[in-house]
């Protein structure tokens, strides 16, 4: 079999997936999860032309505290300036190229290079530069101040770095995952959400792509998951047996193409949420609290938004590599390829700024219930994928990953077939066979 | 036990304790683990990022009470927790083995470790790491109140999950 002029193939005849809408069927070359040259054109084609989660406002509380961290594997100063504007430099000395900022987070006025002292402001500003009388007039240091990436945007807090300056903004580029971020932030009474203190960063040794497909993909729950399943059953939390024989989740959910690449899960609640549907697991005092978490959102939001925000829950990709999950509790987990087969994963918690410290509490207990490397499911979702990457050896003799899974529906597709992830792969597959496609392609 | 008298105590025992944990967890004898752990015992992995953050504030790597021990136990003995399926060969070095307080029946111990995990096909990851302990003393040993575990990489990087007891 060949993916050479196939439907729904790229225009210039290479296309990683063989897309058949008659049949109804969608094989995924794994060429794309191995190869070194998919890599590079990725860095190009995706990483350098995508709005790339960058940070929460909320991590940066007062002027100068900044975080460094690696962006779309750009390292990258992450501050709040001395005018309180958020900001974000390329940390790379614009003398000889060092790395400027060598500390995980703090708060600075001036950032200085350790070679040869030069200083700049937070505002990015070169503030001095050590022996600068053995320069001639042509050295101009206003020209000098730290790069920044070319596009720097937020939506509610959440802040995104582009690459290329021909980018469509990030409001158009978010597009309808606009409005699943605003039921997470609908959360907070005050329309604030806090990073929590603590971040979970671990390497999965397989390609990123496969972290996409993993964190929607709710066909593998009953399989990779059964142990979280039992866990949840010992504590008394009931799951409801399928009532339709072909879903593979107790409840009936449904997978969302967003556009531009953007998909979600949106699935009824029936494994506890912290704001507020309660379980055992949370303990009998935490009942008045959380049924007052939820008459607040009532009356702030009316019943049936309010439902929405309580009782349903997502796991939202925003194309390429930002998960947020809104489930047992709300994380933000970000990756980045560092090679063909591995990836750096960064994870965070996220609640709402004014919460008690009962409740605040009450969510990262229930955040560790699942996810991160010490919870309940994500080390077998790690090991999951650790093991396609193994079986991928064998690529070149076994070349098509089956990505079908209800294909054949006519109307909604729900979370455990594969539509969502089809998604994500054809998008991905546009930008990377393109010579000029656009990051912002329409609907 | 007198709760307002100290107990006596010596390294040498502290550092008996710690081995016979160490060749409990090493080798999968997780039932027998479970009997060094009092009733109200806890299990800690803070983040790498900030060690001495509270649980309450702090999203940790774990942080279990009794219960969630004994569902975590329950969970890693289970075939299907498929990060620990076929089980991980792993082997603790304890060292630098300190009494730092003892308050009533309450002795606290800390050691350094390098804990060794093995997986097939030559995976292997080095946990190194300092273990702080709350041991309460009962007649002839200890039982185990609170046990902590701090990671000196500044990430947990490589070192990927922490699916066994650590």
């Amino acid at each position: 079999m060949s993916a050479m002029g196939q439907a729904n193939g790229a225009a210039n005849g290479r296309s990683f997936v063989i897309d058949d809408l008659k049949k109804g069927t969608f094989l995924l070359d794994r060429e794309a999860l191995v190869s070194q040259d998919v890599l590079r054109t990725e860095m190009k084609n995706v990483f350098a032309r995508c709005w790339i989660y960058v940070g929460h406002a909320s991590e940066l509380k007062k002027p100068g505290d900044f975080h460094t961290r690696r962006v779309a594997g750009r390292p990258v100063i992450f501050a709040r300036d001395a005018k309180g504007e958020v900001r974000c430099f390329l940390n790379t000395c614009r003398h000889r190229g060092a790395l400027i900022c060598t500390e995980r987070n703090g708060n600075r006025r001036r950032f200085n290079c350790v070679y040869h002292g030069w200083i700049y402001n937070n505002t990015g500003e070169l503030a001095r530069v050590p022996g600068d009388e053995a320069y001639t007039e042509a050295f101009d240091t206003s020209g000098l101040g730290m790069k920044t990436p070319a596009r720097f945007d937020a939506y509610k807090d959440f802040w995104f770095m582009n690459l290329d300056p021909e980018a469509q903004n990030l409001h158009d580029y978010l597009g309808e995952a606009k409005g699943y971020i605003d039921l997470i932030v609908d959360q907070s009474p005050s329309g604030k959400m806090q990073v929590i203190s603590g971040t979970q960063e671990y390497d999965v040794n397989a390609n990123w792509k496969l972290m996409v497909e993993n964190s929607v993909d709710d066909y593998h729950l009953p399989s990779t998951h059964s142990t979280w399943l039992n866990y949840m059953a010992n504590s008394g939390v009931k799951v409801e047996p399928p009532k339709d024989a072909t879903l593979v989740l107790p409840t009936k959910g449904l997978a969302i193409d967003l556009g531009n690449g953007h998909f979600t899960t949106d699935n009824i609640n029936f494994r506890g949420r912290p704001v507020a549907a309660w379980i055992p697991i949370y303990g009998e005092d935490a009942k008045p609290e959380m049924a007052a978490i939820r008459e607040e959102l009532v009356q702030r939001l009316g019943p049936e938004r309010a439902k929405r925000v309580c009782d349903t829950n997502r796991n939202l990709v925003i194309f390429p590599n930002l998960v947020i999950n809104d489930g047992s509790s709300v994380t933000i987990r970000t990756f980045f390829p560092d090679g063909v087969d591995k990836m750096q994963v960064t994870a965070w918690a996220l609640g709402t700024a004014e919460e008690s410290e009962a409740a605040r509490a009450r969510r990262l207990d229930a955040f560790l219930t699942f996810y991160g490397p010490g919870g309940f499911a994500t080390p077998d979702d790690v090991e999951a994928l650790e093991l396609v990457q193994q079986g991928l050896a064998n690529w070149e003799d076994d070349r098509w990953s089956e990505m079908s899974r209800g294909m054949g529906r006519e109307n909604e597709q729900l979370n455990s077939d594969e539509h969502h992830l089809r998604t994500f792969w054809r998008h991905w597959n546009k930008m990377m066979t393109e010579s000029n496609g656009a990051a912002g392609e329409a609907k | 036990m007198n709760a307002h008298a100290n107990v006596t105590v010596t390294r040498a025992e502290v550092e008996d304790f710690f081995y016979l944990e160490a060749a409990l967890l090493d080798e999968w004898k997780l039932a027998e683990w479970e009997k060094l752990l009092a009733d109200d015992a806890t299990y800690f992995v803070p983040p790498n990022d900030v060690l001495e953050g509270d649980f309450r504030d702090t999203l940790y790597i774990i942080s279990d009470d009794r219960e969630r021990i004994r569902q975590r136990v329950i969970r890693i003995n289970d075939p299907n927790c498929h990060a620990e399926y076929p089980k991980s060969r792993t082997c603790r070095l304890i060292t630098n083995v300190r009494i730092t307080g003892v308050e009533g029946d309450i002795v606290r111990a800390s050691a350094n470790f390098v804990c060794y995990r093995y997986r097939r096909y030559q995976r292997e990851f080095s946990f190194v790491g300092t273990y702080q302990y709350k041991l309460r003393k009962t007649a002839d040993s200890f039982l185990i109140r609170e046990r902590r575990v701090l990671l000196h990489a500044h990430e947990l990087g490589k070192l990927g999950s922490v699916s066994f007891i650590l």
